[in-house]
């Protein structure tokens, strides 16, 4: 794997730290006029989430991380372990609890997500920004309620529970933003 | 700025980009161009003719620094600098605040030593705290990936990352360490010595950096002798000395004072801009 000095640092650029993957949120230079330069950098271990910033002298390098960002069809979890296909080559991978982490909720068979892969084998998996989820338990609907802004909670085919209008009822199709987890309209299938 | 000038008759001139040396300082990375070197500040060549009699002169000028870019550093830059024979170090700084003043209006001037600095700011008193004790000062404070540094390093370490971003207003910091005087002249005070040099910080953003100069060729020459063995320790080539320099210090350099001011950074000030690119046509990474 290649290395990588600090000036050549930028966001998005994978390196490993202390043994971790890890990927560059920023890069900023700082030297006293007459003194020694620093880069202080803000990163993200791809394993554990964290992110934390760390000073370098400018200069040093670090060793690539061999990671990729591949866009998966999501096929089927076997409760251990979930299963992701690559579109065009039919490559499986299975990735564990830790990699699919809150994503997991999101996750409808068939549907297309982004899989990190470290080392060839998924380190983190995030699901579409937007997923169309169908209703399969909540209060019944009130007809014709929909302006009153009240809320219920709903529970999703995959298990995630989310607030909907008081006007939805069990079998409807929802569109969910995944990053903030908020109901925003109904699904078009 | 040049109105600046002319109402204090300094004589404007023009000195080369390319030059036969360069600087010696181990923390600037020097750009050749062939069998030359790109200037990294104008002051060797407005020394020489403050040495010829030149009397009180400013250059605003191109200067060039390798693997500096970042928010506050493009390897290409703009200086402006001037040398005023005869004055002395607080003249230069009360003149420097009024250039300062003429470019961003009225506003409170801060004078602290580099003592009082880091005795504010830290708690720390950074000209007797040993090495061991900055070490786990900065190590409580800050993931640094490095790992053994000579004092000056953690201090460096120190004052970017935990005091720079703490200043506010125009704050002049002199009586720098002896191990940072760079050009400047040292000065014993008491059990310590002290360099005879400032830097003006505006907002936290270091503005310009000034000497009371060195004269003697003879230490001069000790500078940057030690320079290139720090450069060599390191692994890396000795720089040329610049003869011509030495010569002229030789020839005898009057007493002045001196300061090279970033342009791009007080224009960045003076317009309330967070980056340099802002206020470059076209930065490091799109040139």
């Amino acid at each position: 794997m290649a290395t990588f000095s600090t000036n050549e640092f930028r966001s998005g650029l994978k390196v490993m730290l202390d043994g971790d993957p890890c990927s560059i949120i920023e890069n900023e230079f700082v030297k006293p006029g007459k003194g020694q330069a620093f880069n202080r950098v803000k990163l993200r271990n791809l394993k554990s989430g964290r992110v934390w910033e760390r000073t370098f002298k400018s200069g040093e390098s670090l060793e690539g991380a061999d990671v990729m960002d591949r866009t998966m069809e999501y096929l089927y979890s076997d409760g251990e372990f979930w299963h992701f296909m690559e579109p065009d080559t039919y490559e499986q991978y299975q990735a564990d609890k830790d990699a699919v982490g809150e994503s997991a909720q999101w996750l409808k068979e068939g549907d297309r997500c982004e899989v990190t892969l470290y080392n060839d084998s998924p380190l983190a998996v995030v699901a579409a920004n937007f997923v169309e989820l169908e209703i399969v338990e909540t209060d019944p609907g009130v007809k014709g309620d929909t302006a009153s802004g009240g809320s219920k909670p709903a529970t999703l085919s995959t298990g995630a529970v989310v607030k909907v209008p008081l006007f939805l009822s069990q079998g409807e199709i929802i569109r969910i933003d995944t990053r903030s987890g908020e109901y925003v309209g109904r699904g078009k299938s | 700025m040049r109105a600046f000038f002319d109402a204090r008759s300094v004589l404007e001139v023009e000195t080369p980009l390319l030059c036969s040396s360069t600087i010696t300082d181990p923390a600037i990375t020097p750009i050749a161009s062939g069998e030359r070197w790109l200037q990294t500040s104008p002051e060797y060549a407005m020394k020489r003719l403050l040495a010829a009699g030149s009397g009180p002169i400013y250059q605003i000028c191109k200067a060039f620094r390798g693997a500096e870019a970042g928010a506050r550093h493009n390897p290409e830059f703009t200086l402006l600098e001037w040398y005023r024979p005869g004055f002395s170090l607080s003249e230069l700084m009360q003149e420097v605040a009024e250039l300062v003043q003429a470019v961003l209006g009225d506003g409170p001037v801060e004078m602290l030593s580099y003592r009082e600095l880091f005795e504010r700011s830290l708690g720390l008193d950074p000209l007797t705290v040993g090495c061991d004790e900055l070490e786990a000062f900065a190590r409580e404070r800050l993931d640094y990936s490095g790992g053994a540094e000579t004092r000056d390093t953690w201090l460096d370490l120190l004052l970017t990352h935990l005091v720079e971003p703490g200043l506010s207003g125009r704050v002049f910091v002199y009586d720098y360490p002896a191990s940072q005087a760079a050009l400047a002249r040292l000065r014993k005070d008491g059990e310590v010595t002290l360099a005879e040099r400032f830097e003006l910080y505006v907002d936290g953003v270091e503005l310009a950096n000034g000497y009371f100069e060195l004269t003697d060729p003879g230490e001069q020459r000790a500078r940057f002798e030690a320079d290139n063995r720090a450069l060599e320790t390191r692994g890396e080539l000795p720089r040329p000395l610049d003869e011509h320099l030495l010569a002229a210090l030789q020839a005898g350099l009057p007493e002045c004072a001196g300061v090279a001011l970033g342009l791009d950074r007080l224009l960045m000030l003076k317009l309330g801009a967070e980056r340099l690119e802002q206020v470059l046509s076209f930065d490091w990474s799109r040139c």
